[in-house]
């Protein structure tokens, strides 16, 4: 168990200019967790800094494992545009066994690429895959892994609705399989659908904390209200 | 239209030619992927400078070399006790000098971008170090064959150096470029002409090689 994830007074910034301004706060199992807020909040910053890709620099981001490798091994990420390594599908999942210590045969990859329905192009090169097929490589990788926590980067963000779809069919099975879903994402029905809580962030600071449905229907703080009536126009 | 000695001549000299240009490239290869990669990775101050001047020393003329090298290795030149120059040897050591840039140039700019584009994730997968950098020359394999038959294309064609540092001694030094700047100028068409089809034939056989590899490449893995 790596969780739960505590953040002290984590801050973030480059030169002079502050990207998250300090919080503190506590994520363990179960709830997925999803990040909201504008471009430029701060959401893809803190996520890295809660995988570790960035270096707070004050505070302290704690895992309640306390040893690096098993933090590591326990948790995966998905990106905004899926890093797909020059190789075939199957090898791209092969990587990441490998890369975790685990057994990388044939069958145990093709089992994770079976999870996102990508058999069928286990031999095509990773990167001659179609965008939402990349994401869901992706996220075949993550699985293989059986992650803990998975962090999400907008991971729909350039599908059309139907490999969007997908995408959440697949983060509820990660839900579904005992996974913590920590997401970012500016699809406020995505956001509805997948999440149990929402961490709102408004120019690197953490605003609003609530329930989903509590945050979209009585959202407590003036942005979060503003944020929602932007996104949702019709509402 | 050349006789049996002549083309025995024609293959020892074909032959000295693809000896120096491949010694060249291997020692190129050996030290030129290695600090391209450096260069890609490595944050030290200065390295911006060092990547430009390397980028120049790309189009770098082969007579300078040549004149540099044959500085060096002359007598009373630095290394000139090694007894080099007027080699085969010295040729190998201009000719490296000269392809050195190209190769870790052109490793530098496949290597920083791979490495921009798989940073996060193979840190996210917990693999860094050594273990990073196998798996990002590896998928790049195809790009740094190219720079290394870019480096050879350049070695093969190349006179000055090798004229300069070799001396064009017959029988020694003597490659297919010198040999056939010498003989036009002496009027011995045919030979020079055997070795200009020659030569031909390699650099567009080491252009077909590279642009084939690329092409493969492109198309199994993106
Ligand atoms: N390395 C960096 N140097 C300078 N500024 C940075 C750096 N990384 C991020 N920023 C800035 O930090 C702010 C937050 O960026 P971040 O990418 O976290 O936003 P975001 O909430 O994910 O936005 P989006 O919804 O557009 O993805 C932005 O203003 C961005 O310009
Ligand atoms: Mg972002």
């Amino acid at each position: 168990m790596i969780l739960p994830l505590s953040l002290e007074a984590v801050a973030y910034g480059v030169g002079q200019k502050p990207i998250i301004t300090p919080l503190s706060l506590e994520l363990s199992a179960g709830a997925s967790t999803i990040l909201l807020g504008a471009n430029g909040a701060g959401k893809s910053v803190l996520m890295r800094l809660m995988h570790g890709l960035l270096s707070p620099t004050a505070g302290r981001v704690v895992w309640h494992e306390p040893e690096a490798a098993r933090q590591r091994r326990l948790q995966a990420m998905v990106f905004q545009r899926p890093v797909m390594l020059r190789r075939s599908a199957l090898e791209n999942v092969r990587y990441v066994l490998r890369a975790a210590g685990e057994d990388a045969s044939d069958s145990r990859a093709l089992q994770a690429l079976d999870e996102v329905g990508l058999r069928h192009v286990a031999s095509q090169p990773a990167r001659a895959l179609s965008g939402g097929e990349q994401q869901r490589l992706a996220l075949a990788r993550a699985w293989a892994l059986h992650p803990e926590v998975l962090f999400l980067d907008e991971p729909s963000a350039s599908l059309d609705p139907s490999a969007t779809r997908e995408i959440e069919a697949l983060v509820q099975a990660f839900d579904a399989a005992g996974t913590k879903i920590i997401m970012a994402t500016h699809n406020l029905g995505q956001a509805r659908r997948l999440g149990d809580e929402v961490l709102f962030l408004h120019q690197g600071r953490l605003v609003e904390r609530a329930p989903v449905e509590a945050f979209f229907t009585r959202p407590a703080s003036p942005e979060a209200a503003a944020f929602i009536r932007g996104e949702l126009p019709w509402v | 239209m050349l006789g049996a000695l002549g083309e025995l001549r024609l293959w020892e000299i074909v032959v000295l030619s693809l000896r120096v240009s491949l010694s060249a490239v291997a020692l190129a290869t050996i030290a030129g992927l290695p600090l391209g990669a450096a260069l890609a990775v490595g944050r030290f101050p200065g390295r911006h400078a060092v990547v430009v001047v390397l980028n120049a020393l790309m189009g770098l003329p082969p007579v300078v070399v040549g004149l540099a090298v044959y500085l060096l290795l002359s007598r009373a030149g630095p290394l000139g006790g090694l007894g080099l120059l007027f080699t085969p040897g010295a040729m190998v050591v201009a000719q490296t000098l000269l392809i050195l840039p190209i190769i870790a140039a052109l490793c530098r700019q496949s290597v920083e971008d791979a490495w921009r584009e798989y940073d996060e994730q193979l840190r996210s997968l917990g693999v860094h170090g050594m273990r990073a950098a196998a798996t990002v020359l590896w998928d790049i394999r195809f790009s740094l064959l190219t720079a290394v038959l870019a480096g050879l294309g350049r070695a093969s064609a190349e006179v000055g150096a090798v004229m300069i540092v070799g001396g064009n001694i017959d029988g020694v030094t003597r490659v297919m470029t010198t040999t056939i700047a010498l003989e036009t100028s002496k009027g011995d068409l045919p030979l020079a002409l055997g070795l200009g089809i020659v030569l031909v034939a390699i650099v567009l056989a080491i252009n077909a090689a590279a642009y084939l590899v690329k092409e493969a490449a492109q198309r199994k893995y993106g």
